[in-house]
């Protein structure tokens, strides 16, 4: 009897060692018996993007690629990617996160709304296998072991024995890291959960204000230091060359003009706008 | 292995004596793995062009030779290959080209199976590792037994997929030297016209080769469906349709037709199931062969299992399945250029200059995102130069034009458009980001770069030579982490009539050496929350979720992550970052 092809998907943010955590898989899967067929994606995604790898093993392996809906376990190295893979999984279908977050730089910028959609905490998830696997690649070593940690409690789930995965290991990685993912592996291998707390609540949000700027045309002199100083570049020059906001909905109401302005020429009006 | 590794592997086992290739994406890793077997001169040249120029005079030289590139690279290629087919070889000469459907890391997704086609070579189509290593070897026995060139295409899921490889042996190829043939290897028109003759003539034969049947695998099905197909939609086909008929064609060009007409026979209806273009679909219907394809099946972007199903759902040999539960909302996440790049300040500048910015490939193209947003054209491969000359010339501009370009691609075929600055005193600026690798594909050597692909010592060109000699007067060398040096620089550069040229001089953080200097904080009730570093788009910048000042949240760096390159500190108008463990000090 040909064992059934079973999928995992690994997802994480360019830097975290989401491949290499997939190529020790691919290669403990093989050690395993399995036939296995691994693909993921890299060139300008591993610039801090979201790099995803597909690892399909079994009897015999027809595709690489698992079909949304249809892995039997996602493997999260990140908060948010936990959340974007999470439908990837089959309705019995495991997930294991680690509760590290990387915000990425877009989501710091508040005018766009990004930040609020971050996920603070793991209500939207009930039943996935949340861990801080940095904290216990830490304790193990070296932090950057991580994704051994997640390797680790994935090669439990799978009922996989664990030598295959410890010589993948040794096979793998790197000489002086390599006791450090051993200890990490070891450590996510016997975690019994629920391993600790969700991730925290998310911080209030601040209120919502308006930012208005009246300029007073008659005393500015053109000098430009506002218009090239603004973070959130609002301001302009118009025909007479007299400061003007061109972008009223991007200031976040730095006072950075009012401040710099040689003239007072500026000033910045801010006022709560009730919540609708 | 990976596709490509297997690739190499198969290049390997062939007897390839020499390999050339310029990186990119997802076509990096032939080389790369080449280079590290023996007897291989595996080496990075400046442009695709002259890779396949190099692999060309290696065959003619009668060594079993080799060029890798993406699929826009082959655009590069073209010349050389189109008349490449009409000399054809002495020792073997296989051309591999990776396209990137989806274009995970390109600006287009052609389908080069077209390139075969319109040259007259064979094309191989490997769907896995082990076929891409059987294929290429045999690629290499073709090239020799039909005296041509073979394209071989691999796809981003073929190329950095994994699977299962059994490698075998090396094969020495005989040495057969350079033998002098002018009438084959001269292409003057009258030389040229009797090798067109031979081009179709051998077109034919291998036409006869494929009819034979050695690169097409039959799957026996029952007699509802047929679906004939390349490539890795193979396996997705495998996998949604376990029980149909399936004929899988390694060699697609010249397709064995009366093949593919003896298995059309057998069955109900017909499909092609091919990603992108309907290359083999419309190649059955003009042997009239009416086969159902891109009407279910779409012509963009990548096929994979889930489409594939789709798409037979829609053809009505499926049920349509369930659709599975949306994820949660969560946080875009675009690519960003590294916390210290040396890419994101003059960007800044740029931007606050309000120059038209003529960008072109690598890292710095993230410039075009927010809030950088710095970047207005990007096109192909060194034509950023070229474009801004023709802004410039069209007086519609309304800004200063400047170019951008990296050093690894400014070698690679941005010269020309300098010259060309230079020959029509182009009102440009032109500036070349000089960070000493080719990053965008992993930090690859370049022939400025002062070594070879295995690192041993080569002689760097010298940029501010190159550009003195090409006639440019003025020529700025500056450090893009000062960001007065940056402005001032930019400033007097664009201020001038005639073409300059502007260079910055610090090298990638990733490559060759990973640079960490020491990093910076932010002092907490210095910070005015005012977010202007924020402009920089550098991942160690973030909010803090602690304090606030009045309605905003202060800034924060990432310690772990920060290079220390000053940049935001020398931003920062309330002086509120400073190098860590600062704080308190006067």
């Amino acid at each position: 009897m040909i064992a059934a092809t079973r999928g995992v998907l690994l997802a994480g943010v360019g830097g975290q060692g989401v491949i290499l955590a997939s190529h020790i898989a691919a290669e403990a899967l093989l050690r395993c018996g399995f036939d296995v067929k691994q693909s993921e994606v890299h060139g300008m995604s591993q610039r801090g993007g979201v790099v995803t790898s597909h690892l399909r093993f079994g009897g015999q392996v027809a595709s690489p690629l698992i079909a949304p809906g249809e892995a039997d376990l996602v493997i999260a190295f990140e908060w948010a990617e936990a959340l974007r893979w999470s439908s990837h999984r089959r309705p019995e279908g495991k997930l294991v996160s680690d509760r590290r977050r990387i915000l990425p730089p877009v989501a710091c910028l508040d005018r766009r709304g990004w930040a609020s959609a971050y996920p603070a905490d793991a209500s939207a998830l009930g039943d996935a296998l949340v861990v801080d696997a940095t904290a216990i690649a830490r304790e193990a070593g070296n932090e950057k072991a991580a994704g051994s940690v997640l390797l680790g409690i994935a090669s439990a789930l799978l009922e996989l024995p664990e030598q295959p995965w410890q010589e993948s290991i040794v096979a793998t990685v790197p000489t002086k890291t390599r006791a450090a993912n051993l200890a990490a592996f070891a450590a996510g291998r016997t975690l019994h959960f629920p391993a600790a707390e969700l991730a925290a609540p998310a911080p209030p949000s601040p209120p919502l204000v308006r930012h208005r700027l009246e300029i007073e045309t008659a005393w500015c002199k053109s000098c430009d230091i506002c218009v090239r100083l603004c973070p959130e570049r609002c301001l302009t020059l118009d025909a007479a060359l007299k400061a003007k906001v061109v972008d009223p909905d991007a200031c976040t109401g730095c006072r950075l003009c009012e401040m710099l302005c040689p003239d007072f020429a500026i000033t910045v009006v801010s006022e709560e706008v009730a919540v609708a | 292995m990976s596709g490509n590794e297997a690739v190499a592997r198969g290049a390997y086992e062939a007897g390839v004596r020499v390999a050339a290739a310029y990186p990119g994406t997802p076509s990096t890793e032939i080389l790369e793995a080449l280079a590290t077997y023996p007897s291989v001169d595996a080496r990075w040249s400046p442009n695709e062009k002259v890779a396949l120029d190099v692999a060309l005079g290696a065959s003619l030289g009668g060594a079993r030779s080799l060029a890798a590139m993406k699929h826009v690279g082959l655009n590069v290629a073209a010349d050389t290959f189109m008349t490449a087919a009409y000399v054809g070889v002495g020792g073997g000469l296989v051309v591999i080209s990776a396209d990137d459907p989806g274009m995970h890391s390109s600006q287009n997704e052609q389908d080069n199976r077209f390139f075969a086609r319109l040259a007259g070579v064979p094309l191989l189509e490997p769907a896995d590792s082990e076929d891409a290593r059987r294929l290429t070897r045999a690629a290499f026995e073709i090239s020799e037994e039909f005296d041509t060139p073979v394209l071989l295409r691999t796809t981003t899921r073929v190329a950095h997929g994994r699977s299962l490889v059994q490698p075998a042996e090396r094969t020495e190829a005989p040495a057969r030297g350079f033998q002098r043939d002018r009438a084959k290897y001269v292409m003057l028109p009258a030389n040229a016209r009797r090798r067109r003759l031979a081009l179709l003539e051998r077109l034919e034969r291998l036409r006869v080769r494929a009819e034979e049947g050695a690169f097409t695998t039959e799957i026996e099905g029952d007699s509802t469906v047929g679906v004939v197909t390349s490539g890795i939609p193979y396996h997705y086909v495998r996998e949604v349709l376990p029980d149909a008929g399936v004929l899988r064609l390694a060699l697609t060009n010249p397709l064995p037709i009366e093949r593919i007409r003896a298995f059309a026979a057998k069955f109900e209806r017909l499909f092609v199931v091919e990603e992108l273009e309907p290359f083999l679909e419309d190649a059955l219907a003009a042997a009239g062969l009416r086969a159902e394809g891109k009407a279910f099946f779409p012509r963009t972007g990548e096929l994979s299992p889930d489409v594939v199903r789709q798409g037979f759902a829609r053809a009505g040999l499926l049920a349509a399945g369930t659709v599975p539960a949306a994820a949660p909302a969560t946080t875009p996440r675009p690519p960003v250029l590294c916390p210290g790049c040396p890419h994101s300040a003059p960007f800044l500048v740029l931007r606050r200059l309000n120059a038209v910015v003529a960008g072109d490939i690598g890292c710095y193209t993230l410039a075009a995102l927010e809030p950088l947003a710095a970047m207005d054209t990007c096109i192909a491969m060194g034509s950023s130069i070229g474009m801004a000359v023709g802004l410039a010339a069209s007086g519609g501009a309304g800004g200063p034009v400047v170019a951008t370009i990296g050093d690894s691609t400014f070698l690679h075929s941005g010269v020309q458009g300098l010259m060309e600055a230079v020959y029509s005193q182009a009102d440009i600026t032109v500036l070349i980001l000089d960070n000493g690798t080719t990053a965008m594909t992993g930090g690859q050597h370049h022939p400025g770069t002062g070594a070879a692909l295995d690192g041993s010592p080569r002689p760097a060109v010298d940029l501010v030579g190159l550009c003195r000699s090409l006639g440019v007067e003025q020529i700025e060398v500056v450090d893009p982490y000062d960001m007065g040096a940056l402005e001032r620089g930019l400033e007097r550069a664009t201020a001038r009539r005639g073409p300059a040229v502007v260079i910055t001089n610090r090298p990638c953080v990733e490559a060759p050496v990973k640079i960490r200097d020491h990093p910076f904080e932010v002092i907490d009730d210095r910070c005015i929350a005012c977010q202007l570093c924020m402009n920089l788009d550098c991942p160690s910048l973030l909010w803090t979720d602690a304090t606030w000042h009045e309605d905003r949240r202060r800034v924060e760096i990432d310690g772990s992550t920060c290079t220390g390159c000053t940049v935001c500190a020398q931003l920062c108008p309330a002086g509120a970052i400073v190098p860590l463990a600062m704080v308190g000090a006067p």
